[in-house]
């Protein structure tokens, strides 16, 4: 097989599993070493450039990064990753100085923004401190988006959500509030040198099941529902309620109808608990809560009394799952009716755009979702921009973060004059951190802790007030080593093939054995054989050396296992192996024109 | 000498054997050894020749001598019973020990000083008695422990760290056990792990004295130019004359073998020893082709693999009729032959 190219800025990307999985691709190891050494403010900063609401995120994020971190292959739980971000944002200093200002003179170019979530939000932090003139249109009363609306106060508190909004609006962005876009084609009309769609996906889905209009009042679409609570127009909800879905969603809503008085709230599901789509740790806090979470129940219609609910009825089924986990078959076995005061349907989210005209020249295809170039994020009307859930449907905050960054290269190209498809490619620099015979420049010795447990306000405490934070934050114990349990994966195994005297010693030493030498052959499962490991995850690459001097062999390193202990470098009689930290470099608006390439620093 | 120690840590795809140990099981301590010393790449195949075997650790008897190459049994197998004796004096301390017990697996390791100096005679009688166990004998033509002084396996012509070259003929292990009697006599490299644990597996389950020469270069005292036990030395000379792998008996053969080139050796446990001859002509079975390959070699060439096996001579044990139980699982009263019985047995003598 042909040698790794390294030089290729996504070969060592990727071996950080959690940065790799990040949609922002935020350095996590970075600004874990950053807490480490007491530094919250360049641990906030390190995250803002990439993923912009470091404290947002710290609380709400999804973490795509947490099932992919390296830790869960040698222990039970990843790195609290997410719980560390929220410890930057709570730590830190005043950071105003050090953010991107308006500059004096604006470059005279306008651009509108149709919603005030996160994704418009991003494109105005990233092009406002280039000099643009950006104006966020929002038709609600208050900035954020589902952020405000439908995340509760609980999980993510005003001030949290204001102080990081308020960065952005104090680079000179204009925020008009009760403002709502009606027409695409008069605001096409108004001389925007670009236009942001970041509307969301606002519409939530209805089920229409026999008895549905008997009684409207009773029964609520969750979205809908949830934002009437964050702007103080529902206050309160039956004794009973019934949710419908079992994704996050419905656990906002299961546990915002405890805090407005509700004493027995279940969860109903049609499929068993592996086919849920809310997080594993959303489900936990719901269950502390005494929230009850009912499996293998099909909604089949509303019972209703003279016009008022009285329960639902369901279908419990059977499934016929096979090995890997999916349902073959699935059957009706008995009907079961459930009494209830309120039901909350919480079945997902579709996008909707009554405001855009038929004519206005963007298409739209059969779902109703307009044409987005995934790349670009431009819709099918040149400088109509599109990002967050109103691209491709309801996702995360941390995917709107990464849109609209994407977004913002598009429109600073567009209103340039530069072809859209012109962005400056990710790049990577690497940095030994060797500073002694046996001494790194990081903390490289493997620590045994497991887990930090998050603590949580107690029950009867948090159901005192609708925002009542529900978790505390890590104390400084649990900072502390939480921080150690990272591994540490962008400090690179870096490997100089004609220092190596194949002696072996490297091989031995590696604690999980990821390394081998071996034959040179074309056929890369007789190389992954010779890594004495069985059982090869294929989600990471192989290193495949150049050939050895004393015997063409080739050295190989499985990714997948390796914990970034340096003990191979430590070990090495030559130093052909170099523990190196990768700085992978990902560009935004602002550094569309430097100069900066792939190096090796040693 | 290393500053730092290596974590256990077990990732959970890790494999596990028939008795469900990991190969990190089968590690001892961290090695104190020099960066790069071809003992450390012994130590490491040792321990995957008995992971892969399945053995239970606490069945296992490691016993050594003195020299870097006898501290490798602490580097492996926590759990093993293990004694480092006086110098060069491993295989009479193993052969007492088989006496009183030869339910456990032995393998004793030595280094050519140990071995072809001070213990010479005592490994002699060890080969002669066919002591069932593996000696590995961790050749680096050097006294490593002491600071480099030639040992008696070092070439003629080789040169020393400080110059001096070398006039006296080496000992070659493998010929003294040939002339003495072993029934299981090999050569590897430490750089060849693959070959080595092999023989290792092979070695282990032969019932007989298996000796294992390995070349394993001294990092500090023995790897520059002029050595003839470099890493660069042996990697550019050494060749393979037979593969040898050890089957247990319930698995099955999977590699396919060209018939007249594969010899398959029955084991009493009914696994089998598969031969691979690169020279077709070459027979391992018998010894004086045997004893002609290794000492009528004109080039510089280090002929490695299964050099002889024997399967047919009676071991230590059956020679002298040892008991399968242990004596220490011998209740004292059929131990203790008693004061007549005593008499009686001197009276034989007589
Ligand atoms: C209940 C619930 C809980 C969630 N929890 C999480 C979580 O914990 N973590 C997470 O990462 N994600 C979560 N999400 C998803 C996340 O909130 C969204 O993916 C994210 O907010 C999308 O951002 P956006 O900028 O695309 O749009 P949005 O946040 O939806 O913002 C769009 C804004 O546009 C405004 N708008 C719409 N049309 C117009 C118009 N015509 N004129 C003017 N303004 C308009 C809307 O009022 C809204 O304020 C949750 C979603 C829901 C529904
Ligand atoms: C009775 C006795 N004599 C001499 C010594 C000194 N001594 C220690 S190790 C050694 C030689 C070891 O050489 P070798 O067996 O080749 O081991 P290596 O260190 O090369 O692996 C000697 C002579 C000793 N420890 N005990
Ligand atoms: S161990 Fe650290 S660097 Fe590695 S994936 Fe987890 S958080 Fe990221
Ligand atoms: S850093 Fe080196 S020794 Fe440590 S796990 Fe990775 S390859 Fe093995
Ligand atoms: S320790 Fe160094 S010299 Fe030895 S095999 Fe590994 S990389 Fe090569
Ligand atoms: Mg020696």
């Amino acid at each position: 097989m042909k040698p790794t190219d390294t030089n290729n800025p996504d070969y060592f990307h990727k071996v950080v599993d959690c940065q790799w999985a990040c949609p922002a691709h935020t350095p996590v190891p970075t600004y874990i070493r950053q807490i480490a050494q007491g530094d919250y403010t360049g641990a906030y900063l390190t995250n803002r450039a990439s993923n912009v609401f470091p404290g947002i995120l710290g609380r709400v994020c999804d973490r795509p990064c947490e099932p992919a971190c390296r830790r869960g292959r040698v222990e039970e739980k990843p790195v609290a990753i997410c719980r560390l971000k929220r410890v930057a944002a709570d730590h830190k200093d005043d950071i105003k100085q050090y953010l991107p200002k308006k500059p004096s003179v604006l470059n005279g170019k306008k651009i509108a923004l149709v919603g005030a979530g996160p994704a418009s939000f991003t494109v105005a932090n990233d092009l406002a401190p280039l000099g643009y003139n950006c104006t966020i249109y929002e038709k609600l009363s208050k900035p954020g988006g589902l952020m405000r609306s439908n995340i509760p106060a609980f999980r993510l508190p005003e001030e949290v959500l204001m102080e990081e909004l308020n960065y952005i609006i104090d680079m000179g962005v204009k925020l008009k509030l009760n403002t709502p876009i009606n027409s695409m084609r008069s605001l096409l009309q108004e001389g925007y040198d670009a236009i942001f769609v970041g509307s969301g996906a606002p519409k939530g889905k209805d089920l229409n099941l026999p008895g549905r209009w008997e009684d409207k009042k009773h029964i609520h679409i969750g979205i809908n529902w949830l934002e009437e609570v964050a702007f103080e127009h529902t206050k309160k909800i039956g004794d009973n309620v019934l949710i419908i879905g079992v994704g996050n969603t419905a656990m906002d809503c299961c546990r915002t109808s405890l805090r407005l008085g509700a004493k027995s709230v279940k969860v109903m599901g049609r499929k068993p608990r592996s086919f849920f789509k809310a997080s594993d740790w959303e489900v936990e806090d719901a269950e502390e809560e005494n929230v009850e979470i009912i499996i293998n129940h099909s909604p089949e219609g509303f019972i209703t009394k003279n016009g008022r609910l009285t329960g639902m009825l369901f279908s419990i089924m059977e499934h016929d799952i096979d090995a890997d986990g999916n349902i073959l078959n699935s059957k009706s076995i008995a009907k079961v009716t459930i009494p209830c005061d309120d039901v909350i349907l919480a079945i997902g989210q579709e996008n909707a755009f009554p405001w855009i005209e038929v004519d206005a020249g963007i298409e739209f295809d059969q779902w109703n979702v307009p044409i987005v170039d995934k790349k670009t994020f431009e819709s099918t009307k040149k400088g109509v921009f599109f990002g967050g859930d109103s691209a491709f449907g309801p996702k995360n905050i941390i995917w709107a973060v990464e849109h609209g960054h994407q977004a913002a290269i598009s429109i600073h190209n567009h209103c340039r004059g530069v072809s859209l498809k012109q962005r400056a490619p990710d790049e990577i620099k690497l940095k030994s951190t060797k500073m002694g015979m046996f001494e790194w420049s990081y903390s490289n010795s493997y620590d045994e802790s497991e887990r930090r447990k998050m603590e949580h306000v107690d029950l009867v405490k948090r159901f005192s007030k609708l925002n009542m934070e529900v978790e505390v934050g890590y104390s400084p114990d649990q900072i502390a080593t939480e921080v150690q349990r990272c591994l540490n994966c962008d400090i690179q195994t870096v490997f100089d093939a004609p220092k190596c005297t194949e002696c072996d010693a490297c091989i031995d030493i590696c604690p999980v054995e990821c390394l081998s030498i071996t034959e040179n052959t074309h056929n890369e499962d007789i190389i992954r054989k010779s890594l004495n490991s069985d059982k090869n995850e294929l989600n990471q690459s192989l290193f495949i050396s150049e050939e050895l001097k004393f015997t063409n062999r080739i050295m190989v390193k499985d990714e997948n296992i390796c914990l970034h202990c340096g003990l191979c470098a430590e070990r090495c009689p030559t130093a052909a192996w170099d523990m190196s930290e990768g700085i992978v470099k990902i560009h935004h608006a602002d550094s569309q024109d430097t100069e900066y390439v792939s190096e090796v620093i040693k | 000498m290393t500053s730092f120690i290596k974590p256990r840590i077990s990732r959970k795809s890790a494999p596990k054997n028939k008795i469900g140990l990991t190969r990190q099981d089968y590690d001892g301590t961290m090695s104190t050894l020099c960066a790069g010393c071809g003992h450390d790449s012994v130590t490491a195949a040792l321990a995957r020749a008995f992971f892969e075997l399945s053995i239970k650790p606490h069945k296992v008897a490691k016993i050594s001598g003195i020299g870097c190459s006898s501290k490798t049994t602490s580097y492996l197998l926590k759990e093993a019973h293990g004694a480092n004796t006086v110098h060069g004096r491993m295989p009479s301390f193993a052969t007492g020990a088989m006496a009183a017990n030869t339910s456990l697996t032995y393998f004793g390791v030595s280094g050519d000083g140990d071995s072809l100096s001070i213990g010479i005679g005592q490994m002699i009688h060890a080969m002669r008695r066919n002591a069932n166990m593996l000696y590995v004998l961790e050749n680096n033509g050097v006294y490593g422990l002491t600071k480099g002084q030639f040992s008696a396996s070092a070439d003629i012509g080789s040169v020393a760290k400080k110059g001096t070259v070398n006039d006296q003929p080496p000992i070659d292990p493998c010929a003294l056990g040939l002339s003495v009697g072993a029934s299981f006599i090999a050569r590897s490299f430490s750089g060849d792990r693959e070959q080595l644990v092999k023989l290792i597996r092979a070695g282990l389950m032969h019932k007989g004295f298996a000796l294992i020469d390995v070349i394993s270069p001294c990092v500090s005292f023995n790897d520059h130019k002029g050595s003839t036990k470099s890493y660069e030395h042996t990697y550019k000379y050494y060749s393979k004359l037979v593969h040898a792998d050890y089957i247990p008996p319930a698995e099955e053969i999977k590699a396919a073998y060209d018939v007249g080139e594969s010899m398959p050796i029955v084991l009493h446990d009914g696994g089998e020893i598969i031969l691979r001859k690169l020279d077709p002509s070459y027979d391992p079975s018998d010894r004086s082709s045997a004893f002609s390959k290794i000492t009528n070699n004109n080039t510089k060439e280090i002929a490695t693999g299964l050099i002889y096996i024997n399967k047919n001579l009676s071991d230590m044990a059956e020679q002298n009729n040892l008991q399968e139980r242990p004596l220490n699982q011998i209740p004292y009263k059929e131990l203790n032959p008693g004061l007549d019985n005593l008499k009686e047995i001197q009276k034989s003598f007589r």
